[in-house]
């Protein structure tokens, strides 16, 4: 538990910026509901300009891999911005967690030319299970024939939609290994998503080709490590929608008036947002601490990953469900942007894990036993 | 030192503490002439300016001295004897002070010679600090001071106050305000002992009678003393909920212990309560940690409003569910009946002792009410309360 910084870096704000602006520019909320009534035409190009042109897909790929050699802290600034915009781009399901789970392969082998197309941008990766699964639940849906094919399903996955190529982890006699799949290759049936942004899919494969990336003695703890950075990440993007949420209410409580004053003006409004304020700041610094002890390799990124999920992903929810009550009728309207940061932060408390899940690992971490 | 390389300042430091050792023996020294010299070395709290106990230094290197010098065996200043004179009175005096003033008052501070007390709440003037009735009236080249003082912890072992009086009720309360550091054995100051919630008295009643100040004891101009106040209470915020020991070292510390030492009181429920608030201390570590690294840069914010609210919360819960793991152990209490602790112990002594203790922590140094007002206001920027005590003198308040 060393004292790690957790502030932001000059390079972090800079980078921040080249996010906001960039989102700014391409994205807006009434073009992201749109994914809601099928035009997913918004996707496609605002990934290609955050993973091509500013070439942020490869941030956590070391440059002798072809990446840009960054880290999580820097990573997790990034996955601030896209939840703070809810950008409907697979950001974290490839950069993140796919990107983690191939970097777990030596260098040298079948991964690397994935890893290269990654980091340019040219390619995008899903790991292929259910968004849910937290780190020690990945019990794959797959096995593989004696003739290196693949046959099984799994549910409700993030990212396939997007991805070219799926991550298949593989349960085998040995251990879990991890094989690459073509999308083409596979069934990836869209699932009408409570979060439309981050929509799910189906994907079926029925004796499909791959190639293995990963063997059986690597590819649980690959897969594993890929939740474990996916859960501690994940709570920054959660931060980044809680901040929108929080920010938004205040602006728009300044402006409404009621009974003839402005509506923020009024104690019990105020002390509610005071409350949701002091948890907001909070669940900013588990989300930072999370990615910093992740960035520095610290042993004690497993427990900051679990308090960060536990607490972040309860707090992003409630801010998003302050936004919709505090903004009264227009915050029930689908045109008013909350219901999009409502869904996500919902989904995204459930995602990598539940709070509950995270709280029961933790417990066994901390040494503070349920009996 | 004008080298802002951080490694060439830490190694700088490190050299100086080794000299100041080399110079110093603390074996053959008295104590309280070691100290001095520490503090004539800028080595008390190196943040400070130079010629005041300082090297003009960030915040953060302060620890790495006090590391070296413990390592050494070197004695330190006692700092939980005087809270409120480092944490309070301090960077006060350093902030509106005139360099006579901190010349006067910074060294025997610091070095615990003179411990202080903060006489600011009244019974008529708690949240509402700004209405208080204590008066100070000019008479010569001093205030003579009269009125009633509450809530004043280290009144009965303090040599130096810093007071908040009225020294003109014609304009509105916060404008008639003025600032004093009061001498404690001057005539006229009397110490009562308050008895509170636990029996004990670790507070005063602290009456003024004709009390004489001479005005070179009146900190900041005068009828800025709001100003100056609310700049000690900030600080005061940021002591009480800053916090800084590591994982489970508050009241969530003691909670897992006795959740570890009786599995036989173990169930379900209570383990979901345990793991939240568990979480939520952890949170508030990192947030305080953080919240320190932002202040090393700068000067407290009415952020740590915030800090100080959440550490309210979660020492209330915690010392409240250990009382109901204990079960019946829980309810047998220890008399504290007029004692007068040598040190406030959030987390010490008895568990009843930290249930009824720990509902000060939402009322002293500001109500947690008030801290939401606070935020909302001068963080968030939403309105203030609509007020009936603005824009009329003090002396026409309906009371």
């Amino acid at each position: 538990m060393s004292d790690l910084n957790l502030l932001y870096t000059d390079v972090e704000d800079d980078l921040r910026s080249s996010v906001r602006d960039l989102v700014a520019a391409r994205s807006e909320p009434a073009t992201v509901a749109a994914v809601y009534d099928g035009d997913r035409s918004v996707v496609d190009p605002l990934w290609r300009a955050i993973a091509g042109d500013l070439g942020l897909a490869g941030l956590l790929i070391p440059e002798e891999r072809g990446g840009a050699g960054a880290s999580a802290r820097e990573a997790a600034v990034v996955l601030e911005e896209l939840g703070r915009s809810v950008a409907p781009v697979p950001f974290l399901t490839s950069s993140v967690v796919a990107t983690t789970v191939l970097l777990a392969a030596e260098p040298g082998g079948p991964a690397d030319e994935l890893l290269a197309g990654l980091a340019a941008g040219e390619r995008t990766a899903a790991l292929v299970l259910p968004l849910s699964a937290g780190p020690g639940e990945e019990a794959p849906g797959f096995t593989v024939d004696g003739e290196g094919r693949i046959s099984g399903s799994a549910r409700s996955v993030a990212g396939a939609l997007e991805a070219d190529v799926l991550l298949v982890p593989v349960r085998t006699a040995q251990g879990t290994a991890v094989h690459a799949v073509r999308a083409d290759d596979a069934r990836v049936e869209p699932v009408v998503s409570l979060d439309m942004t981050r929509q799910l899919a189906d994907v079926t494969l029925e004796a499909a080709a791959g190639q293995e990336l990963l063997g059986a003695s690597a590819g649980g703890d690959a897969v594993r490590s890929g939740l474990e950075v996916g859960a501690a990440l994940l709570a920054s993007e959660q931060y980044g929608v809680a901040q929108w949420c929080l920010t938004t209410t205040i602006a728009y409580l300044k402006d409404r008036r009621q009974f003839g004053r402005v509506v923020g003006g009024y104690q019990a409004i105020k002390h509610r947002l005071a409350d949701l304020y002091a948890a907001v700041e909070s669940a900013g610094a588990a989300a930072r601490h999370a990615a910093a002890t992740t960035a520095a390799g610290d042993a004690d990124s497993v427990v900051s990953t679990a308090v960060a999920q536990s607490f972040v992903s309860d707090v992003a929810v409630k801010a998003a469900e302050e936004a919709v009550q505090l903004h009264g009728g227009i915050g029930m309207t689908w045109e008013h942007p909350a219901h999009l940061y409502l869904k996500r932060a919902k989904a995204d408390q459930i995602a990598f894990g539940t709070p509950a899940a995270h709280r029961a690992r933790l417990a066994e971490l901390v040494d503070l036993p349920v009996a | 030192m004008t080298t802002t390389d951080p490694r060439a300042v830490e190694e700088d430091l490190r050299q100086r503490v080794t000299d100041f050792l080399a110079a110093h023996d603390h074996t053959t020294t008295d104590r309280l002439e070691f100290l001095r010299a520490r503090y004539d070395a800028g080595l008390a709290w190196v943040n400070f300016p130079v010629g005041h106990g300082g090297l003009g230094l960030p915040r953060s290197f302060q620890t790495q001295v006090e590391v070296q010098l413990a390592k050494a065996g070197a004695p330190d200043n006692n700092p939980r004897g005087n809270g409120i004179g480092l944490g309070m009175a301090a960077p006060t005096i350093l902030a509106f002070g005139t360099e006579e003033q901190k010349k006067k008052f910074l060294r025997p501070l610091w070095t615990g010679e003179q411990i202080w007390c903060q006489l600011f709440s009244e019974p008529g003037a708690g949240s509402d600090l700004a209405a208080v009735s204590t008066r100070a009236v000019r008479e010569g080249g001093d205030w003579v001071v009269n009125g009633q003082k509450v809530w004043t912890s280290s009144a009965h072992k303090a040599q130096m106050a810093i007071l908040v009086a009225r020294t003109n009720p014609e304009v509105s309360k916060h404008a008639g305000l003025s600032y004093f550091l009061c001498n404690m054995d001057a005539p006229g100051v009397d110490v009562r002992p308050l008895r509170q919630i636990t029996g004990e008295a670790e507070f005063n009643e602290v009456f003024l009678t004709d009390v004489h100040i001479p005005d070179s004891q009146r900190l900041g101009d005068e009828g800025q003393g709001w100003k100056v106040a609310t700049a000690t209470l900030n600080n005061e915020r940021v002591a009480i909920g800053g916090g800084g020991g590591g994982r489970e070292s508050g009241m969530v510390g003691v909670l897992s212990k006795t959740w570890r030492e009786h599995p036989e009181r173990r169930g379900a429920g209570q383990h979901d309560k345990l793991m939240r608030l568990w979480v939520d201390a952890e949170v508030a570590r990192v947030t305080g940690q953080r919240l320190r690294q932002k202040l090393a840069a700068g000067e407290p914010g009415p952020e740590g409003s915030a800090m100080k609210l959440t550490f309210a919360r979660i020492a209330q819960e915690a010392s409240g569910m250990e009382l109901e793991l204990l079960g019946d152990e829980g309810l047998r209490a220890s008399d504290w009946t007029m004692k007068r602790p040598q040190h406030v112990d959030f987390t010490g002594r008895d568990a009843t002792y930290r249930y009824l203790r720990a509902k000060g922590n939402s009322i002293e140094g500001g109500t947690s009410e008030i801290l939401r007002n606070v935020i909302s206001e001068r963080v968030l920027g939403l309105p203030s309360e609509p007020r009936v005590d603005t824009g009329i003198a003090w002396k026409d308040l309906p009371r």
